[in-house]
Order: C-alpha cells, then sequence, then structure tokens
C-alpha cells in the first residue's frame, strides 16, 4: 500500500491558532532562560520536577510510542497487514520525542553542560537517567533515519539514496524497537532511587515492567485514537476493521500488568492504602478505573468493532497511563518537609506551546510528504 | 506460530535468562565506610541554637545571607541572615523543635531542642549515584561528597534522589548552580576544618576522623545522666574542653546505620523523628536501584543479545515486505 501527501492547504484556521499558543510558549521559553526556572515554574527544592519532566517527557515518550508498539507488531510479530499503520505511527512517534529533547534542554538548568552526560570522563552509566539520556537520544536519530524515505520518495533524484536506505533499513527497525524497550521501561526505574518519597502505592521494584508495558498499550491505544481521529478531523475513510483488531491486543497486555501491580501490591502489604481516602488514594482508584475501561471494552469483540467504543477505550487507555506517570511523579510524590507543588500557568503554557508546535510539525507533514495511507477509490 | 516469532521467542528468551540469572552476583552492596574517612559529630545536648555555625559555614563557603519578608516587615531588612531552612544559600541549618510548653530543652514532651541539618555525606550517597554527569562524587579516601559545576548539567535527579533533602538549586538565576555542603574539603585540603565545627562555641558540633568521632559518641551513650563530663570543643581530640553534665540521651547514633551509614552523626535527648530527621533503611537507596539496572542490562549483554533477535526477526520481515509488494 502506498502512502500519499494529503496536500491542501496549510495556514487553515485551527493552524493559526496553534500557532497563538505556540508563540505564547515560545515568549516564556524566552523568560525562562533570561530569569531562571523559577520565573515561570512552580519547581522547588522538594519537587525538582514538575509538569516539564513529567508530561514532556515522561508522558510525551510514552504517548509517542505508536511507532515503537506498531514496528513490535509488525516486524517481530511479523503482523505485515498493520503495515499502512505505521508511518504515521513513526512521525507522530517522532515529534514526540524530539520535543521531548527540546524539552530537556528547557528544564535543565545547565543545559550547556548535557552533553556530559555521554562524554567518556563525566558519564555515570551507574545513573538511570544516564540510560535513558542514551536510548533516547539514540532513538530520536533512529526515527528520523526510519521516517526519512518520505523526503525522498517520488523524487526521481533521490532513487539511489532510497534504495540503500531501503536496505539497511532493518536494522534501524531493530535498533527502532530495542531502544523504547530499554529507555520506556528505565522511566520507570528513575523513581526508585527516590525510594520512601513515592508512595507505596507506585514505589516498587517492578516499576520498569510496569512503564514498559504501559507503554505498549498506550502506544496502540494513540495509534487507534489518532487514525480515528484524523479520519474525522482530515475527512478521511475510517480504518475501523484494522484498528479494532489492533486495539484487540490492548486488553491482553493490560491483564498481564494488572497481575504484577496488584500482585506487588498484595505482596507488599500495601494494598490498604486505598482506603486513606486522600488524595492519594482516589487518583489510585481513578487511574485504575481508566484501566479497567478498556479491558472490559475491548475484550467484547462486538464493542471493538464500533468507532465510538473504540475511541472511547483509546482515550481511557491513553489517560489511564497519563496519570499512571503523573501519579508515580507527583501526585504519590511527597518529599516532606512541608514542599508543595502545583505548575504555575507560566509552566503550563510552555508545555502547551510545545505540543501546540507539536501538532503544527505533524499537520504540515501530511500535508506536504507521503506519510498517510492512500485512500482507495475504486471501493 | 511462524519461523521468526520463534526464533524471536528463542532470543528474547535467552536474554532474559541472561538478565535475571546470578542475580546474587550481581547485586551492588552498599558501600562501606572510606579508608580514610572524616566526619562531623553533632550533639543536640550541647547546642544552644546560636547559629554561630551557619555564620561559619557562609564565611568560609562565601554564601550570602537570605532575607526575609518578617524582616522586611520590621524594618531591619539585611541586618542579618535570616533563611528559614537549608536553600541555595544555606548549606548548614539550626532549626528547632518545640512541644507544648517548651519549657525545658532536650525533652520530648513539653520541651525543645535545637537540630543541625546539612549533608550526610552518606557512605554510598544516592546523589551520587543518580548524577548523570558524575558532578556530586564522593572522595574515595576522605569521603566527603564534592560537586562540580562544571560537570552538572542541572537536571536535578539528586534532588530527587536524596532522602534528606540536602542539594538545593538556584531556581531564581539565568545560570544556575546546586548548592550542598562539601564538608568544606577546600579548607580540610589545607589543614583546617569545617567552618561550622570552627565557629561552634560549645562543643555541639565538633570535626574529626569518623572512627574517633564513633568511639567518642559510643562513649556519650554509656555516660550517666547527670555526671559531669569534659565535652572536647571544635575537634574530636582537642585540648580545649567544657564541662558540664550529661543529658539522658536517645540509644541511638543517627547516621551510624541510616542509608548505609553516613560520616556525618548525631546524637540528641529527643527521637530523631521529632527533629526531623527520616527514618531511614540500612541500605542505601543507589544500591537498589543499581542492582535493579545492573541485573537487567548484564554490562549490555542483555541488550546485545535483545538486539540480535530484533535484526534477525527484522530482516527477514522486511525482505518478505519487499518481495510482497
Ligand atoms: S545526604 Fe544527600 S546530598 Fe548528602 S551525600 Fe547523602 S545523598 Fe548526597
Ligand atoms: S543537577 Fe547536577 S549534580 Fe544534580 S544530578 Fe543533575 S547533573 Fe548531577
Amino acid at each position: 500500500m502506498e502512502s500519499k501527501p494529503l496536500g491542501g492547504k496549510i495556514f487553515t484556521k485551527p493552524f493559526k491558532i496553534l500557532m497563538v499558543f505556540g508563540i505564547i510558549g515560545v515568549i516564556l521559553i524566552l523568560k525562562r532562560y533570561f530569569l531562571g526556572l523559577g520565573s515561570v515554574s512552580n519547581l522547588n527544592d522538594g519537587y525538582p520536577w514538575g509538569m516539564w519532566i513529567v508530561y514532556d517527557v515522561v508522558t510525551g515518550t510514552a504517548i509517542a510510542c505508536g511507532g515503537y508498539a506498531m514496528a513490535m507488531l509488525i516486524y517481530i510479530f511479523n503482523k505485515g497487514e498493520y503495515h499502512p499503520l505505521i508511518r504515521s505511527a513513526l512521525m507522530a512517534g517522532m515529534f514526540g520525542y524530539t520535543l521531548a529533547g527540546v524539552s530537556i534542554y528547557i528544564d535543565t538548568g545547565r543545559w550547556w553542560n548535557l552533553q556530559n552526560i555521554f562524554l567518556p570522563g563525566t558519564a555515570n552509566p551507574n545513573s538511570i537517567m544516564f540510560e535513558v539520556a542514551v536510548c533516547v537520544a539514540l532513538y530520536v536519530a533512529v526515527m528520523w533515519i526510519e521516517f526519512s524515505p518520505a523526503f525522498f520518495e517520488g523524487k526521481e533524484q533521490h532513487k539511489g539514496k532510497l534504495k540503500l536506505l531501503n536496505k539497511v533499513m532493518f536494522f534501524f527497525i531493530a535498533l527502532g524497537i530495542l531502544l523504547p524497550t530499554l529507555h520506556q521501561s528505565s522511566l520507570g526505574s528513575l523513581m526508585i532511587i527516590a525510594g520512601q518519597k513515592v508512595s507505596p502505592l507506585w514505589q516498587t521494584n517492578w516499576l520498569p515492567l510496569l512503564y514498559l508495558i504501559t507503554a505498549i498499550t498506550m502506544g496502540y491505544a494513540i495509534v487507534v485514537f489518532e487514525s480515528l481521529f484524523s479520519s474525522i478531523g482530515l475527512k478521511r475513510p475510517l480504518e475501523t476493521s484494522m484498528l479494532s483488531k489492533l486495539a484487540g491486543v490492548i486488553p491482553k497486555l493490560l491483564i498481564v500488568y494488572f497481575v504484577f501491580r496488584f500482585g506487588d501490591l498484595i505482596y507488599r502489604g500495601a494494598l490498604g492504602h486505598i482506603f486513606d481516602i486522600d488524595l492519594k488514594s482516589f487518583m489510585f482508584i481513578l487511574e485504575n478505573l481508566l484501566y479497567i475501561y478498556p479491558v472490559v471494552i475491548l475484550f467484547s469483540a462486538a464493542k471493538r468493532k464500533n468507532p465510538k467504543y473504540l475511541f472511547l477505550s483509546a482515550v481511557s487507555m491513553l489517560l489511564a497511563g497519563v496519570l499512571y506517570r503523573f501519579n508515580t511523579y507527583l501526585v504519590g510524590f511527597n518529599p516532606g518537609n512541608g514542599y508543595v507543588y502545583f505548575p504555575s500557568f507560566s509552566e503550563i503554557m510552555i508545555t502547551v506551546g510545545i505540543i501546540a508546535i507539536e501538532i503544527m510539525a505533524y499537520l504540515v507533514f501530511v500535508k506536504t510528504l507521503p506519510v498517510l495511507p492512500q485512500v482507495k477509490h475504486a471501493q | 506460530m511462524n519461523l521468526q516469532r520463534r526464533d524471536f521467542f528463542k532470543v528474547l528468551s535467552a536474554g532474559v535468562i541472561t538478565a535475571t540469572t546470578s542475580r546474587s552476583a550481581q547485586a551492588r552492596p552498599t558501600f562501606k565506610q572510606p579508608p580514610d574517612a572524616v566526619g562531623l559529630l553533632y550533639d543536640a545536648t550541647l547546642c544552644i541554637g546560636c547559629k554561630a555555625c551557619e555564620v561559619g559555614c557562609k564565611t568560609r563557603n562565601e554564601k550570602p545571607n537570605v532575607h526575609s519578608e518578617i524582616e522586611e516587615y520590621f524594618g531591619v531588612s539585611g541586618v542579618w541572615d535570616d533563611s528559614r531552612d537549608l536553600d541555595s544559600a544555606t548549606m548548614n541549618k539550626i532549626k528547632v523543635y518545640k512541644n507544648g510548653t517548651a519549657a525545658v530543652k532536650d525533652r520530648e514532651i513539653d520541651g525543645f531542642s535545637f537540630v543541625k541539618r546539612a549533608c550526610m555525606h552518606c557512605f554510598d550517597p544516592d546523589c551520587q549515584s543518580a548524577c548523570p554527569t558524575s558532578a556530586l562524587i564522593k572522595d574515595p579516601v576522605k569521603g566527603y561528597v564534592t560537586y562540580d559545576k562544571d560537570a552538572c548539567c542541572g537536571c536535578r535527579y539528586c534532588q530527587v534522589a536524596c532522602q534528606y533533602l540536602i542539594p538545593k538549586f538556584e531556581y531564581h538565576k539565568a545560570l544556575p548552580e546546586l548548592v550542598k555542603c562539601e564538608m568544606c574539603n577546600h579548607i580540610l585540603e589545607e589543614g583546617g576544618i569545617t567552618g561550622c565545627a570552627e565557629w561552634c562555641p560549645t562543643g555541639a558540633t565538633i570535626y574529626g576522623k569518623l572512627d574517633d568521632l564513633m568511639a567518642e559518641a559510643r562513649k556519650r551513650l554509656e555516660l550517666k545522666p547527670g555526671d559531669r563530663y569534659s565535652f572536647s570543643v571544635h575537634t574530636v581530640d582537642s585540648d580545649e574542653k567544657k564541662s558540664r553534665p550529661v543529658e539522658k540521651y536517645i540509644d541511638h547514633i543517627y547516621g551510624e546505620k541510616e542509608g548505609g551509614g553516613a560520616q556525618y552523626i548525631m546524637l540528641s535527648a529527643v527521637p530523631f523523628q521529632k527533629l526531623g530527621l527520616p527514618e531511614m533503611p540500612e541500605t542505601s537507596g543507589a544500591s537498589k536501584s543499581e542492582t535493579l539496572q545492573h541485573t537487567l542490562y548484564k554490562g549490555l549483554i542483555g541488550p546485545i543479545i535483545l538486539l540480535g533477535g530484533m535484526v534477525v526477526a527484522t530482516y527477514r520481515s522486511t525482505k518478505k515486505h519487499q518481495t510482497d509488494e
């Protein structure tokens, strides 16, 4: 199946609205560089990581796991029939990860020293952060390589390059499956050293596995979500049959997740904290209800075929994963000593600006490059 | 199940097996006391809350005074240091515990106590394990934990990791630095002692070799409350002594076992948790985190095997897709 540029006007009304948010974000980012992190954020010594790390990096890359999750299905489990979905998933992933990389430059106080993470004299392989940084940086590069044929396709003068790329592509695809497996789990491991600061409802040695499974299910959910959303938004035919089959993978993985999640809570004797009747216990329950919804809905073959339920369960799955990450890193995180944190308006607007830029880039790319599968008119 | 899939699972399980077997061989123990460890002993029963140590700390480390709204309100702003807690200009802080009428010092109920908070200089620092740029390093011989701003990228993972909330960050500067007690190593290297111990007039904070400090702390726990004892001032082996009655200590040396051990140890007559010190396991978070990571990675053998399997699988399926087309 061929992919095709969508064509059409770029500066549409929604695009211009996105631009406004993008510009506000950029202005606030400039302020941060001149006046310090505290001038735009509520970050503090007790809560050194806030909205940016938890949303833009930890959650954003999990949402960007569509390309990874699809590649695993297509190339490792050899389900070639899903191939039409991969390129747009890959591209969304590429933006998600690239912008996570950009966010790192906003969040780190001494960003001009970031290369020290990779230099032999200063790198610290014992640090989970080292592993995350290396894998994420490599994966961003790998995704741009994986996506690069889109720039060359259909152009006579680039035929040679394209052929060469396709020859070695299998290696990058393999790397593109390995790297997220490593760093998505490490994004969970990051919090292990925070020890008692993280509530027993979330602190566990199983964090890497739980983060990996949910990143993959979020990957499938975002593919379903994006496909349904762009079908409506960009007026394309629904790909329901393929999507419902794909969505069927989610509940199976989530069952494995639940076994480990609750098995561990029971084993550690931490399950009782559900009844603490505080913000943490409430958020824990909400998080798990959001996980349960897609399991219940997607196990039913009939409901799975209904675009409405398909869409709702994808959204529920995504929200569950988002909440799980916010809960581990912020809601369930209490450094003590009276520290509190809630993102400031500017902090939120910077994240909103980044997301706006991400969507703008997505729109430009699908309209000018062969990303989305060609619509077959002859049906 | 087709061929690729079976192969893939074979490789995958090989990876998983290498990653999960011989766990014990890979377990990274909590680090022990460095050979020539130096440290500080703080005895809350001797502390009079004068904050001379804070002045000493700021003087020795050239940190500015902090001013609060309260000062401003009373029109005395800028007169003295009024930091409210450890912050990015304050690496050493005297805090107070109060209960009920706060009538008597060193009593838990209706009493009060001071506590001096600063970096514990852990045997196995979580901050060191967390730091991706090796900016926080524990001296392998003397054991103080130092900071190198030229390495630091400002990610603040050390702040997430440290259970004592010690590293502080300059959130309001365009070119911020991390700030933490480095045990005045620049002065120790010239043969001096830490600012806090040098300034402390009562002997509440003394500097010395950790073994000597620990022996002194143990000795104090053996003393009979009410008896007079000559407490050394500034250093553990000092000739300058101050004689006073012994208080009734809590039978615990905070920092001896906490997080695997530390080089800043404390004695108190009020339970340490009441003073705001965390109850800590006897192993370090660093050992837990690194054991897990090393178990999963096996010095990269696991990931390489996994990559091998994936390369084989993707090679076959891309080949298949190409011939299909
Ligand atoms: S107390 Fe905190 S900052 Fe000090 S050495 Fe231990 S982990 Fe590091
Ligand atoms: S903020 Fe600096 S010292 Fe702290 S972990 Fe990050 S790089 Fe290391």
